[in-house]
């Protein structure tokens, strides 16, 4: 079973978002350019200087049953749903081992599945409301549910008891990076032959004041309280900080031969990723965005990735006035003039940053977008920022060439961390 | 007012539903809360201290363990309860 540069492709997608309550809903916002940022109605908000979040779209303690439910930290919830939908979109209908194929024969083994699902900073708001609880009525009410719910690992483990994975259940954190450090994580797994299937990505759920109000005294937020709509703005001149966004996306990643050999829908291929750390701030971004070129040189060396095919990138664009600059100024530093025919989404501008789910949700939009072939629209961007010297798609989906092409998503984490993921067309 | 047999079977039996979802009317003396009810040792806390609340009852953590069934826990309520 030992391999090495084994082909890796999707064969499922599922997501949880500020846009819809699965993936097909939340491509047909990112589609139709539309904001999930919405105001902090809760009187908990109301004296903060944020009161704006991009929220889930479908609560999801409507989706699962109460019991469940109420086990779950709110970000393993959202995990959990999307991995069902991926799980159900790949063609598998119940967990590892229990599910077979025509002749009898086991459609995935336990031993041979995997589930790298990753957050930022795991179960938040289970620590704050449980300490609230100890506070409020005593010892003897805390939860005895509180440390599953509250570990980071949480989601990844429960996504790994609804499937049956045995082959390994891992959880990377690198605050923003996560998601997108947990999917390739998981395709190393598959490449060196540790596993056959894996489910992988992000989940977040830090909706509260105490992560609002840390955030925003960092001044990493937009402070846009009266136009919430418009608050996430990247690449625009105004922006003014990122928008607090929450939800999950996660793919199912599954060796070539293996998704070949029980016939499945296959989206696109998975090309590797390239890594690296800036070691120059805990929190600012490099300027010159050397750290992040170094992550695009190392995934050009590390995969057959061609930048002549390149048309599409899912940028990590959180609306923040250094970040989106430093970016595009590190994409032009490797690819030279390849970056004229890149289609840019920062789809940031609809669904808020997700921190650790980002990685997660868009990669699920850049594998939609390569799948269908359209590049989602950049919204509020009205007056481009005159450093970006880059094809941004603005107001509109941009439709993408057709032959072989390939798209590439960045995700960026305060530490420093830079992952850079690609994927082509199968 | 000391809590009947009944009540507290029926007081059992919604904290159940609550916590596992399992229908009220299969919360009966001879179940088992870990093989039959869905209530693992984590939830089992959550019952314990529900039961404690509602039929004003202490149940000392050393206790819980010989609480196996339905019928264990509610003999215990009806012996110790205020």
């Amino acid at each position: 079973m030992n391999a090495t540069n084994r082909t890796v492709v999707v064969t499922g997608i599922g997501a949880t978002t500020p846009l819809g309550g699965d993936s097909a809903s939340t491509w047909e916002g990112l589609l139709a350019g539309r904001s999930g940022v919405r105001p902090l109605d809760d009187e908990r908000f109301a004296d903060l200087p944020v009161r704006m979040a991009a929220t889930a779209a479908v609560e999801p303690d409507q989706v699962l049953p109460r019991p469940v439910a109420r086990k779950l930290d709110r970000s393993a919830q959202f995990a959990l749903i999307a991995a069902r939908e991926a799980w159900a979109d790949a063609g598998y209908t119940g967990p590892a081992g229990e599910d077979t194929a025509e002749d009898g024969s086991a459609l995935i083994d336990p031993d041979r599945l995997g589930t790298v699902i990753a957050s930022g900073i795991g179960g938040v708001t289970t620590l704050l409301d449980q300490y609230d609880v100890l506070k409020e009525k005593g010892v003897r009410r805390v939860s005895p549910h509180t440390v599953p719910m509250l570990m980071p690992n949480g989601p990844s483990a429960n996504v790994g008891l609804e499937v049956g994975a045995q082959a390994g259940v891992h959880t990377p954190v690198s605050a923003c990076a996560s998601g997108a450090e947990a999917i390739g994580y998981a395709v190393e797994m598959i490449r060196t032959g540790r596993a056959d299937v894996v489910v992988a990505g992000g989940t977040e759920a830090a909706i509260h004041p105490l992560p609002i109000v840390a955030f925003a005294n960092m001044m990493a937020m937009s402070k846009n309280n009266d136009e919430p709509e418009k608050a996430s703005r990247p690449y625009d001149t105004a922006r003014d900080g990122f928008v607090l966004g929450e939800g999950a996306g996660v793919v199912i990643l599954e060796s070539a031969e293996h998704a070949a050999k029980r016939g499945a829908k296959v989206y696109c291929e998975v090309l590797g990723q390239g890594l690296s750390a800036d070691s120059h701030h805990i929190a600012q971004p490099e300027p010159t965005g050397r750290g992040i070129a170094a992550a695009v040189q190392n995934l050009l060396d590390a995969t057959d990735l061609k930048p002549a095919e390149l048309v599409h990138l899912n940028a990590h664009a959180t609306s923040t006035p250094q970040g989106d600059v430093a970016e595009i100024k590190a994409l032009r530093r490797v690819l030279g003039d390849d970056v004229d025919h890149i289609a840019i989404s920062g789809t940031k501008s609809m669904t808020g940053h997700l921190l650790g789910g980002a990685g997660g949700i868009e990669t699920v939009a850049t594998v939609l977008a390569l799948y269908h072939r359209q590049a989602p629209p950049t919204i509020n961007v009205e007056n481009l920022d005159d450093e970006v010297d880059a094809d941004i798609v603005r107001d509109e989906p941009r439709k993408l060439p057709e032959g072989t092409i390939a798209a590439i998503n960045n995700s960026f984490g305060f530490g420093g961390h830079n992952v850079v993921l690609a994927f082509r067309t199968a | 007012m000391a809590a009947t047999q009944e009540e507290i079977v029926a007081g059992l039996a919604e904290i159940v539903n609550e916590i596992a979802g399992i229908p009220v009317e299969d919360v009966q003396l001879d179940k088992s809360f870990t093989d039959d009810l869905d209530v693992d040792s984590l939830s089992m806390v959550e019952v314990v201290v529900a039961a404690e609340e509602r039929f004003d009852v202490k149940i000392p953590d050393d206790d819980v363990k010989n609480l196996k069934t339905v019928g264990d826990a509610t003999k215990y309520i009806l012996e110790h309860q205020g």
